[in-house]
């Protein structure tokens, strides 16, 4: 019997968000900013989603973008019911009148097909079982109901990444997981598709930060709820003298023309359907009209013959 | 701990435990979310049904309390 594994410790995530749900104002504009573009997405879509979730809704943004002051929402969404895992979060959420609960991304509380679009803004990244929640998401959307997510992928943080690392094995000659693993492009496609969505499409777009020190981009990340919650993580952040190394590596590395420091977010936005018979479809394997070495104006070489070595 | 606040009848419709995807009953009176099926009461506060199984309290099958 193999153990799960646990990445993340799910308590620490939560404990975060918690924290953070008071300090969302000031430092919530990367979750505004993908909710924004999440919604954009919407309005391309002919498709009308009446009833829809935002799973991991922080303090409720998605919601603010869907609706803004509009009682007919974007994407034709009538009913956004928004869960958290943390409680505080929820409650700010709740603050909007909308319906909101507190739910584990990991153990959804809806029935089979209750859905007609499910939307995740930036909460996925720090799920465990990604497979898990993302079958369970699959099965709570109606037939043709739309998933759209996004998350953060490989290569956020990239800057804070190697400057912490560097300074932590300068220091300690050794190495703690400082910031999350991600997720990529490549290896979403797959999950969703092994979690039987059709239509899979994940692109990748790249935020950038800038700040006017590296510090204040640690704080922010703090106030957003974002702190490294890898479950083998020693407590706490990393050792002062640790952090001012890095810190001041940051600093010489990365600063700008403006004197500023940039900070690499990648943002995955995953857009995927559950099955329904009204979908296109692929043809059967053989049922092909036309020959693709004609189409390519190439020559076909039938099985069992071989390439002729060239001497 | 109990709240005055209503929950979302939209909610009620929707929500299942999230450990057996099983029914729940609305018990009003103490402002919880009850699966019989798992023994577990989920708790509604300020109108948010909390559904995360570590705060749920432990109920017997018959419905009533053992903990508080």
């Amino acid at each position: 019997m193999t153990e799960t594994i646990h990445v993340f410790n799910r308590a620490k995530v939560r404990h975060h968000r918690d924290r953070a749900a008071p300090l969302l104002d000031a430092h919530g504009f990367l979750f505004e900013e993908t909710a924004d573009r999440l919604a954009d997405r919407l309005d391309d879509i002919t498709h009308r989603f009446p009833l829809a979730l935002d799973l991991g809704c922080h303090g409720g943004d998605m919601g603010g973008q869907v609706f803004g002051p509009r009682t007919m929402g974007r994407g034709g969404i009538e009913t956004l019911i928004q869960a958290d895992l943390s409680p505080a979060m929820a409650r700010r959420a709740n603050a909007s009148g909308r319906p909101t609960i507190a739910a584990d991304e990991e153990f959804l509380p809806f029935a089979d097909a209750t859905f007609d679009a499910v939307l995740s803004n930036l909460s996925l990244h720090w799920v465990n079982d990604l497979p898990g929640a993302l079958l369970q998401i699959r099965r709570a959307l109606k037939p043709d109901g739309l998933f759209l997510a996004s998350m953060l992928g490989g290569g956020t943080l990239a800057e804070l990444r190697d400057c912490l690392a560097e300074a932590e094995i300068e220091i300690c000659g050794g190495l703690s997981p400082r910031v999350s693993p991600f997720a990529d492009v490549r290896d979403l496609g797959g999950l969703l598709q092994r979690a039987g969505f059709s239509l899979p499409v994940v692109d990748a777009d790249q935020v950038t930060v800038s700040y006017e020190t590296p510090m204040k981009l640690l704080y922010d990340l703090r106030a957003m709820g974002e702190s490294n919650a890898v479950a083998e993580a020693k407590s706490g952040l990393a050792r002062r003298d640790v952090l001012a190394r890095a810190m001041a590596m940051y600093e010489d590395r990365h600063r700008d023309a403006d004197g500023r420091f940039p900070a690499t977010f990648r943002i995955l936005t995953l857009t995927a359907w559950a099955p329904a018979p009204t979908q296109q479809q692929p043809l059967a394997p053989g049922s092909a009209k036309t020959r693709l070495a004609e189409a390519l104006g190439g020559q076909e070489i039938s099985l069992g013959e071989k390439a002729q070595p060239k001497d | 701990m109990t709240n005055n606040a209503q929950v979302d009848p939209k909610l009620l419709e929707i929500l299942v435990c999230p450990v057996t995807k099983g029914p729940l009953d609305y018990d009003a009176a103490k402002g919880e979310l009850v699966s019989r099926q798992a023994g577990l009461a989920y708790p509604i506060r300020d109108g948010i049904p909390i559904m995360l199984p570590d705060e749920a309290r432990q109920i017997k099958a018959d419905g009533g309390s053992t903990q508080p």
